[in-house]
């Protein structure tokens, strides 16, 4: 079995041997991208396993291993972590937890430490903690981020924003119920059936894949009727996460809406734009830069081999290109504003806007930081320069109500309906 | 024909119209909860009035309604469409509608395309709140008005939330202010609250329209909505029902009533709930607790045969005055528990007048009092001794159980726990911001409910299947409560669901525990909500430990100060008033300002017969002592003193600067005054902060949320603009200075990015010029040529040379503050050692200097006798510490490091004080805590929001002091 190591500053260490043995549990967030992510690190050596749990013990652990003060994705993750190393399914010697860190400014980077002080609380000292960041925080000898490792997982986030958006804008037309929702399955599984090979993975091969599965959705029959369209932005976890926030795209659904969720490569690419906004803004140095805006070109090769994808079927709306995306804030929001979500939350409610998403949920939790500013500091902006836009901001938190957030969504819907006429 | 109804969350509306829209029937009434009797009800009578054998256009609409209309399937219209609708119809030329519910509040905006705006997750401001009120000021609605139309003053009342309220009229029903006024503030405060949640920069002109349960039966709110908008609102005719008029309207669908109806009975007797398992399996199992916490007795003595000597306790609560007389051994003679109906003092008077008419055997040695009502009490009646709660509790519970280690008392509306460490009370946990789980709470639903609360409480004793409500806010739990009730469960489950909910209030958001070894195994229970068994048994089985509730639980403090007053010494003669003077007792009150300084304080002066006299509302002792506070050691005031000569500059021949005085200005002022003083700007700075110049910015803030330093922001900016001041300077900071001690050092994302809310809300800033580009101070070398391509956008004649030399001095400016800073706080180290003085180091952000954010919190420690100390002094003198958390928030950095550094100094604690809402500080508080408590130190927090309690600070800071005292 392998040992604990611990570094100089008494972080225990994911080893080498550990690798080989442990479990890496996963928090859920967006459930498309994040089956696939989890196939492409298995694919890198690493037994990941998603956390598929939903129900109210959950946010019981959180309450009790967390601030409550703090924001709620932190509850929801840290509570899904200890529900399920309580729940007996697993190895208490060998398993071993995995956390994003982006090591901004906002209360995020603290996520991981948040959930070391909770494992302490609940007596689980012994089960490492695994930082995954861009930002060379926390080593671990087991785990190396390494360029091949980035360039699968990109790949996943691409495979992943396509899905979503060719089920999302097949799904509300469809003319057999569930159709678009078996395509979902079917390619996840052929895509990490193709992980398992070493496939799938290449420019390509990505390209290949990409267009076969752009062919296959439009071979979907579909009716398409006026419906409201909906867009739903937000902080990160919120905005995809089912457990966060309430089965949101569930309910626009029922209620016969088409949903739009902007993908995640674009958040991909803010958050190394970031890097080169901020060398621009206040200076720094060139080999760093030299290296981000490779980084941000490979990105943005890989958002427009979505795009370029998308955009073979008429029928689908492809996303739009990070620099046009970028070019809608100009004016309203500085691109230093880089915490959280940053302006890139702006931004997507203008490109929604634009592309007729008018109707928006912005999805935070309650007291967010960051989105004090970048969302619900904007929305007046908003909408002096977009009189269509209609956008409704929803506070998510653990004593947040349904029935009071499902409210202020409807009478959002209810602006659409009165609009909807009109707009055909 | 075609009905609307409008299922709201506390009433239910029906409209019965013609297919012409006249209105054939109308009804409004309360449901209690009971949804689908009542709309099962009226649905019948309708039917059987207007003889709707077969169909009619059926419309629903309310919060309350959505659920049940989807279920049945019938048709549904979201509430503030269908008012929108109605008075499309019906006033055509309304501009602005301002419609208050049960728990919602709404303002629709017509002109210029329709927006609608709707209280978010808060629920402040709203019927539900003006029905805690009136609760709380013990009068009914009608009364509370008519109160209201006879005011003087207003005071400032936090109507954000119930229970922020709650904690602001308390004080003041405490310190003796009238009814009248206060009735008049609570309404001036839903109306403020209802402008600045909901207008979000939005200007409210016009014809306004004033529709719902509030503003229809309350003129008097009206009134304070008409004053604060300066307008004159119309409430329509039938405005209680615009919903179900508006629902009636987009009525277009026929439904069979009589298959809705049958939908609707069946819905009501379906759906499930989340349980838990019951209380008591058995009644055996009952019968066996209450055999084992019957055992804990405090002993008792008779007081008509006893005579002689005897000690007097009393305990002025938030709710209830209790009092105790103990004869020689710690016996009680007698005792009251009474709720004090927002005046404890009649109370006493007729408890003390009665005691020394009755038994004139008896006489009274030594008094002593605490609880909220302590100052007013001690000095209407000249009892010895005021001891602060915590202190009388401890007394209190170590006689029961002298090992004890935890003590938790849940009173009325607030909650006191502490922990024993080395004889002393330590770790003292407050309800600040919370009293969802007190007493009160469970009040307010039994009388919802329609019970009295023993009655209620016993009720989920051996509730079967008792909901799990979670632990949420007093506010929220309507609606789950309602939930629950729609889904099946019974009064009993509810009741012990509330139960539950209470107690898991009070271990994980309270106190915040995760296991009861944390609490030490010798846990003393005590206030009145313990009395109630079920809460008490949810305790012990939250907790896997057996308790000790003394049979007096709900008269521990008075207990504990009787017998902190049989402790003292006993003078010649009890400086209690006697019965002559009880007799021709009088109790007068004044309200007026104070002029001391810029705290304004308002005070409440109480006159009592002579020459007895008591002032309540001030922060410091000045008003009361007359003393000047000059060489006072208080850094606080010694840093305001070091910013003020940068208020001002020489007028330049570039123009005048605008720089608003808030947030990170607060340190980064003397960089920014000399950088623009250098360049030839005259810099003017905002003013004192002051509550007319909040309200006069708040009607622009988007987020009701954020913390109230970044909401002054608005105010400071707007002074700015009508002065007249045509640029204005308040950059974006992703960064702050790298002090060296901290892995990154951020602002945090509200200090950081303010300034783009204030750009894109202010429309007042049209026609102005607010430089808010992000700037990196961080980089020096950087920095000049950085700054100089923003200035020039606005100055094309700034040079680079220029900006390079006025950045050089700005940070020789900054840095020559900083050390002086330094300096002074050495300087007063040193004094107060030299005065044997303890030193608080009351730390939190640059910011907490502004007297309208920090409350005079300072100064409330300088007058206790402790030197106050700023973080940054001391932070230098640590360097880097180790953290368990990312330590990467320059400020915050300081905390870490001041926190450790107190650790090494016997005479030194720290306060830390929190903005209500400043996420970061949910990580700091934490790791401040730790750092101090390996340190062996007592960490005290202090909560300061709009409004702050006084009293709970008082008592953390008493208690602080008393520990260190013993």
């Amino acid at each position: 079995m392998a040992k604990l190591k611990y570094n100089k500053q008494g972080r225990l260490l994911f080893t080498k041997e550990m690798k080989k043995e442990y479990t890496i549990l996963c928090p859920m967030m967006a459930p498309i991208h994040f089956r696939l992510i989890v196939n492409v690190m298995k694919n890198c050596g690493y037994h990941f396993e998603l956390l598929n749990t939903t129900g109210p013990s959950i946010v019981q652990e959180g309450l009790k291993y967390v601030h409550n003060d703090t924001c709620y994705p932190a509850l929801l993750v840290i509570g899904q972590f200890i529900d399920a190393l309580h729940s007996g399914k697993y190895d208490l010697n060998k398993t071993a937890l995995v956390i994003t860190q982006t090591g901004g400014g906002c209360r995020a980077s603290n996520y991981i430490h948040l959930l070391r002080k909770a494992l302490k609380k609940a007596g689980l000292e012994q089960i490492p903690v695994i930082s995954l960041n861009l930002s060379f925080l926390e080593r671990n000898p087991g785990f190396q981020i390494t360029l091949p490792m980035i360039r699968k997982f990109v790949a996943g986030l691409v495979y992943g924003d396509a899905l979503m958006l060719l089920h999302n804008q097949t799904e509300a037309y469809e003319v057999n119920k569930g159709e678009s929702e078996k395509k979902v399955e079917k390619w996840i599984s052929e895509l990490s059936e193709q992980f398992n090979h070493g496939r799938g993975l290449s420019l390509k091969q990505q390209t290949e894949n990409l267009n076969r599965m752009v062919h296959d959705f439009a071979s979907v029959p579909i009716h398409k009727v006026p419906k409201v369209k909906v867009g739903i932005v937000g902080e990160i976890y919120v905005k995809y996460a089912a457990l966060g926030n309430n089965h949101l795209e569930d309910f626009l659904r029922a209620q016969d809406c088409e949903v739009n969720v902007p993908g995640i490569m674009g958040f991909a690419l803010f958050k190394v734009d970031n890097r080169l906004d901020d060398i621009r803004l206040y200076g720094g140095n060139p080999v760093k830069r030299f290296f981000v805006q490779k980084l941000m070109n490979y990105l943005l090769k890989m958002q427009n081999i979505l795009i370029q994808a998308v955009k073979a079927e008429p029928r689908y709306l492809a996303p739009t290109p990070y620099a046009h995306t970028k070019s809608l804030v100009k004016g309203i929001i500085g691109y230093g504003d880089k915490m959280g979500e940053g302006w890139l939350l702006t931004a997507e409610m203008l490109e929604l806007t634009e592309q007729g998403y008018e109707n928006i949920v912005c999805a935070q939790p309650f007291g967010c930081l960051p989105n004090h500013i970048c969302g619900k500091g904007m929305i007046h902006k908003i909408r002096a320069v977009d009189g269509r836009s209609n956008i409704v901001p929803i506070d998510y938190d653990p004593s947040a109500t349904r029935v009071n957030q499902e409210n202020r969504i409807k009478l959002m819907l209810a602006v659409a309906k009165e609009k909807l006429p009109q707009k055909e | 024909m075609k009905i609307g109804l409008d299922v709201g969350s506390t009433t239910i509306k029906c409209i019965v119209m013609d297919e012409s829209g006249n209105i054939l029937y109308r009804s409004y009434q309360r449901h209690y909860s009971k949804i689908t009797e009542k709309m099962t009800e009226l649905l019948e009578k309708v039917r059987r009035d207007f003889n709707l054998d077969e169909t009619a256009m059926l419309t629903v609409s309310g919060s309350a309604g959505m659920g049940i209309s989807q279920t049945c399937g019938l048709p549904f219209v979201q509430e503030v469409y269908a008012t929108h609708i109605a008075v499309d119809r019906l006033i055509p030329d309304a501009d602005v509608i301002i419609e208050l519910g049960g728990e919602d509040a709404k303002i629709l905006f017509l002109t210029n395309g329709l927006e609608v705006r709707m209280n978010g997750s808060c629920a402040g401001g709203t019927g539900a709140f003006i029905d805690q009120m009136a609760t709380l000021l013990n009068v009914s609605l009608e009364e509370m008005d008519q109160l209201a139309s006879k005011y003087e003053k207003i005071y400032t009342i936090a109507s954000r939330c119930g229970v922020f309220a709650k904690s602001d009229v308390q004080p003041l029903l405490n310190q003796g202010a009238r009814t009248t006024d206060i009735s008049a503030s609570i309404f001036a405060a839903v109306a403020n609250q209802t402008i600045a949640g909901l207008a979000q920069g939005q200007p409210i002109r016009g014809k306004v329209i004033y529709l719902g349960g509030p503003l229809t039966f309350l003129p008097q709110l009206r009134s304070s909505f008409d004053r604060a908008l300066k307008v004159e609102g119309i409430c329509p005719e039938n405005s209680l029902y615009y919903v179900a008029i508006g629902a009636a309207y987009c009525g277009a669908v026929q439904t069979n009533l009589g298959e809705a109806l049958q939908r609707i009975r069946k819905y009501g007797s379906t759906g499930s709930f989340l349980s838990i398992p019951p209380l008591f399996q058995s009644k055996e199992e009952y019968d066996a607790f209450r055999q084992r916490h019957s055992r804990c007795k405090a002993p008792r003595g008779d007081i008509a045969s006893y005579s002689g000597d005897v000690y007097l306790g009393v305990d002025a609560g938030s709710t209830t005055v209790k009092a105790v007389l103990l004869g020689k051994d710690a016996e009680i003679l007698d005792s009251i528990y009474q709720s004090n109906s927002g005046n404890p003092v009649p109370i006493i008077r007729d408890y003390l007048l009665n005691v020394f008419q009755t038994y004139p055997k008896l006489r009274i040695v030594k008094s002593a009092v605490t609880g909220y009502g302590e100052e007013l009490l001690k000095n209407a009646f000249g009892i010895d001794c005021g001891i602060v709660e915590t202190v009388a509790h401890f007394t209190a519970a170590k006689h029961f159980r002298p090992n004890v280690d935890f003590v938790i008392d849940i009173g009325g509306q607030d909650m006191k726990c502490f922990k024993i460490r080395n004889g002393t009370v330590d770790n003292i946990f407050l309800n600040e911001a919370c009293s969802s789980g007190c007493g009160s709470f469970l009040q307010t639903f039994a009388s919802t409910l329609g019970y009295e609360i023993p009655e209620f409480a016993k009720l989920g004793l051996f509730a079967e299947h008792p909901v799990d409500l979670g632990s949420r806010c007093t506010v929220f739990m309507n609606s789950q409560v309602k939930q629950a009730q729609k889904d099946g469960a019974t009064t009993k489950d509810i009741s012990a669901g509330l139960s539950v909910s209470v107690v898991k209030n009070a271990i994980y958001k309270v106190i915040r525990v995760s296991n009861a070894e944390e609490l030490g195994r010798n846990i003393v229970v005590q206030g009145g909500t313990f009395m109630n068994d079920a809460v008490l048994r949810v305790f012990e089985k939250e907790l896997g430990v057996e308790v000790t509730r003394p049979d007096i639980s709900g008269l521990m403090g008075a207990y504990g100060a009787a017998l902190y007053a049989m402790g003292k010494p006993a003078a010649a003669e009890s400086s209690l008033i006697g019965l002559e003077e009880l007799r021709n007792f009088k109790h007068e009150v004044k309200v007026t300002n104070c002029g001391l300084c810029s705290n304004h304080c308002r005070l409440t002066i109480n006159i009592f017969g002579k020459n007895r006299r008591f002032i309540g509302g001030n922060r410091c002792e000045r008003p009361v002592t007359k003393r000047n506070s000059k060489d006072e050691l208080n850094m606080v005031a010694c840093k305001m003193e070091l910013l003020a000569s940068y208020r001002t500059s020489q007028p330049g021949p570039r123009g005048k600067m605008g720089i608003p005085m808030g947030l990170n200005m607060y340190e980064l002022l003397p960089f920014w005054h000399r950088f623009f003083t250098a360049l030839g700007f005259e810099v003017v700075v905002s003013p004192l902060s002051n509550r007319e110049l909040y309200l006069n910015g708040q009607t622009t803030i988007p987020s009701d949320t954020v913390c109230f330093p970044a909401k002054l922001m608005h105010g400071h900016v707007q002074a700015l603009i009508d002065e007249g001041i045509q640029n204005i300077f308040y950059p974006c900071m992703s960064y702050n200075f790298d002090e060296g001690i901290s892995d990154n050092h951020y602002n945090c994302p509200v200090v950081a990015y303010y300034p783009e809310v204030i750009a894109a809300n202010m429309g007042s800033l049209d026609g102005h010029n607010l430089i808010h580009d992000y700037v990196g101070i961080h980089r020096k070398r950087d920095f000049p040529i950085k700054i100089h391509a923003i200035l020039q956008k606005s100055f094309p004649d700034i040079t680079v040379r220029e900006v390079k030399r006025a950045a050089k001095e700005a940070y020789a400016e900054y840095a020559h503050y900083m050390e002086s800073v330094r300096q002074k706080g050495d300087a007063m180290i040193q004094e107060a050692e030299r005065e044997h003085r303890p030193i608080i180091v009351l730390s939190g952000r640059p910011y907490h200097l502004d007297p309208e954010i920090n409350h005079g919190i300072d100064k409330l420690i300088v007058s206790l006798g402790a030197a106050v100390i700023t973080e940054d002094v001391v932070s230098r003198r640590e360097g880097r510490v180790h953290t368990d958390v990312l330590n990467q928030w320059t400020y915050h950095a300081r905390l870490y490091a001041a926190a450790k550094y107190v650790c090494s100094r016997p005479d030194m604690n720290l306060v830390q004080l929190v903005s209500f809402g400043c996420g970061v500080d949910a990580i700091t508080t934490d790791e401040v805590r730790r750092i101090l408590e390996d340190g062996n130190k007592i960490y005290t927090q202090i909560k300061i929001d709009e409004i702050t309690n006084l009293g709970a600070v008082k008592i953390r800071l008493r208690s602080l002091f008393a520990a260190l005292e013993s």
